[in-house]
């Protein structure tokens, strides 16, 4: 492991709502192409965590480092140009749209044709050739003409992903993608998943334990904003406070 | 099938002149045109960015006011046409600075665009060594580009008609865009489009200071109209009216600010002369909009439209295409 480089790296990162310490002197480091899955209950602050990464939050403390670059200061808008990409544990799509749709204004995010007033977004064959390519990854370019308001829940996480993917993302990071799916859905974006390719490092955020664990290699678990356990796979699961925060024995 | 409609609908209006009987009419047309070319520039914020604004009869008058002035100040058409613009535009840049403050929607943005446009209206209304005050300014004539008077109501008509048709298109070209799709990607998960990578704010900034291009183009268009301006242009009630013009037509489509526009106006002008209460009518419409068709009336036109023709077409011959009803 030690050959590779650090991805993401997290240093005595801290955030409090009010009173409340959500994220507490956080220390995380991600080696380029790892699987990492960080577990914990309810309000552990995981997702706190991927915000505070995305810069959707500012923290009150700590550094966030991309690929050796402090971009703790760096606007949530340039993280994603310089290669984050995230899906959302509460789905946030653009519901009147076609997944096509969808799926073209997540590539246009990294492109600057988005500042362009006058040419016609329908005749980006290249874009929408990417989109539909995007779409295809995850199973959906059947579905590509369809407002996404009327696919199912399950196809609307794969939407989510393949947003993702479009961006062409170093590092991505997952929030709960198998929340409110069922097991076959379950099954089908686990192998989605397992096919992305090394050099996307991967962060998944789970709170069901079980479905994600074939998939990690390092596993951390937070705890009330604490790092509690960080380690491989058997000797998280093994570990004392696992069990005893975790699985509530 | 589409062209077509657009051909015709096109022709009727160019030929307005020749059937309309009067200039009454031909003046009622006039103003549609230009109040349509208001709404349309409101609509890039209230229908495709999502931020309603109170506030644009403001910038109306500001491109109103400046020209008026320095025709008056013995100054040519293009330099007061020009000039007027770059402070309408000017202006707009404030406001989007002051508005998109903070969350940048909401609320919060309504109330900033409320209170602008009072501080503008204020200025027209008190001090008087620049707008004259209550008594308003009076120009002396209209232009004549290219060497044709617009003088005559016709004339005037058929010049309002190709800003008109200029406001349009750009605003068919905007929506088909990708700043267009960028913008209204802002308006439905702003969140989530920064995290795409897109500059929310800068969206919005640029989306509010083209609406406000527009505004600025309906102002000068209202003032070489009237040949008048005064600070009833620039108050509250200008800039509501102007609002419900998009939101009755339809905020968030291409027809529905004209649509909207062609409502008003008419109710103002002609209902007026037959109803007394004109105003009460007005408002009876707006409720029966807001009750019947909440997305306003063009889609919701086009909505009943479709259940209609889908009604009338046999159950099995639906089921036999294949084809899903209803969408």
């Amino acid at each position: 492991m030690s050959g590779r480089s650090t991805a993401l790296a997290v240093e005595g990162l801290t955030k409090s709502f009010g009173g409340l310490l959500v994220t507490a002197s956080v220390d995380l480091a991600v080696e380029e192409g790892e699987r990492r899955l960080i577990i914990g209950p309810n309000g552990a602050g995981k997702t706190t965590l991927f915000n505070l990464v995305t810069g959707e939050l500012r923290p009150d403390g700590g550094t966030v480092t991309l690929f050796g670059r402090d971009i703790t200061r760096v606007p949530g808008r340039q993280r994603a140009h310089l290669g984050i990409s995230r899906t959302y544990q509460i789905i946030t799509l653009f519901p009147r749209e076609t997944l096509l749709r969808n799926v073209t204004l997540s590539l246009l995010g990294r492109s600057p044709l988005r500042w362009s007033p006058l040419a016609r977004l329908e005749r980006q064959t290249a874009l929408l050739g990417r989109a539909r390519e995007a779409l295809a990854r995850v199973g959906l370019e059947h579905l590509a003409e369809r407002p996404l308001s009327q696919t199912s829940y399950g196809e609307r996480r794969r939407v989510e992903i393949a947003m993702a993917l479009a961006q062409d993302p170093r590092i991505l990071l997952l929030d709960e993608p198998f929340a409110g799916l069922s097991i076959e859905e379950r099954r089908d974006v686990l192998h989605l998943v397992a096919r992305i390719p090394r050099d996307v490092t991967i962060v998944m955020i789970e709170h069901d334990m079980d479905v994600a664990l074939d998939f990690a290699e390092r596993i951390t678990v937070l705890h009330f904003g604490h790092v509690v356990v960080e380690g491989t796979r058997s000797e998280v699961v093994a570990h004392p406070r696992t069990r005893e925060i975790y699985l509530g024995e | 099938m589409r062209r077509l409609a657009l051909a015709a609908a096109l022709l009727i209006l160019a030929a307005l002149p020749l059937w309309a009987s009067g200039t009454f009419y031909i003046n009622i047309g006039s103003q549609i045109l230009l109040y349509a070319v208001l709404a349309l520039g409101i609509n890039i914020l209230v229908g495709y960015a999502g931020l309603v604004s109170l506030g644009h009869a403001g910038l109306l008058g500001i491109a109103a006011y400046t020209a008026a002035r320095l025709l008056n100040g013995g100054h040519g058409h293009l330099v007061a046409v020009a000039l007027a613009l770059a402070l309408t535009l000017a202006a707009a840049a404030l406001f989007a600075t002051l508005a998109l403050r903070g969350s940048g929607s909401g609320i919060g943005f309504v109330m900033i665009t409320l209170a602008i446009g009072q501080i503008v209206w204020g200025v027209a209304y008190r001090w008087i060594s620049i707008t004259n005050g209550d008594n308003g300014i009076s120009i002396g004539a209209r232009p004549s580009p290219l060497g044709l008077s617009l003088a005559s109501p016709a004339h005037f008509y058929w010049a309002t008609l190709v800003v008109f048709l200029a406001a349009l298109g750009s605003m068919a070209i905007l929506v088909a865009s990708p700043f267009g799709a960028s913008l209204r990607g802002t308006r439905d998960q702003p969140r989530r489009m920064a995290a795409l990578g897109y500059h929310v704010w800068m969206i919005r900034f640029l989306a509010f200071l083209l609406s406000g291009l527009w505004s600025g183009v309906a102002g000068l268009l209202f003032l070489y109209y009237n040949q008048f301006v005064s600070p009833q242009a620039v108050a509250l009630t200008a800039s509501a009216e102007a609002l419900l013009m998009v939101i009755s037509g339809g905020s968030g489509t291409l027809l529905g600010p004209v649509v909207g526009a062609a409502l008003v106006v008419v109710m103002k002008n002609v209902a007026s002369a037959y109803i007394e209460r004109w105003n009460f009518a007005l408002g009876a419409i707006f409720v029966a909009i807001v009750v019947f068709m909440p997305e306003g009336l063009v889609p919701g036109a086009t909505r009943l439209w479709r259940r209609a023709i889908l009604q009338g077409t046999p159950r099995a011959a639906v089921a036999a295409s294949g084809e899903r009803p209803a969408r």
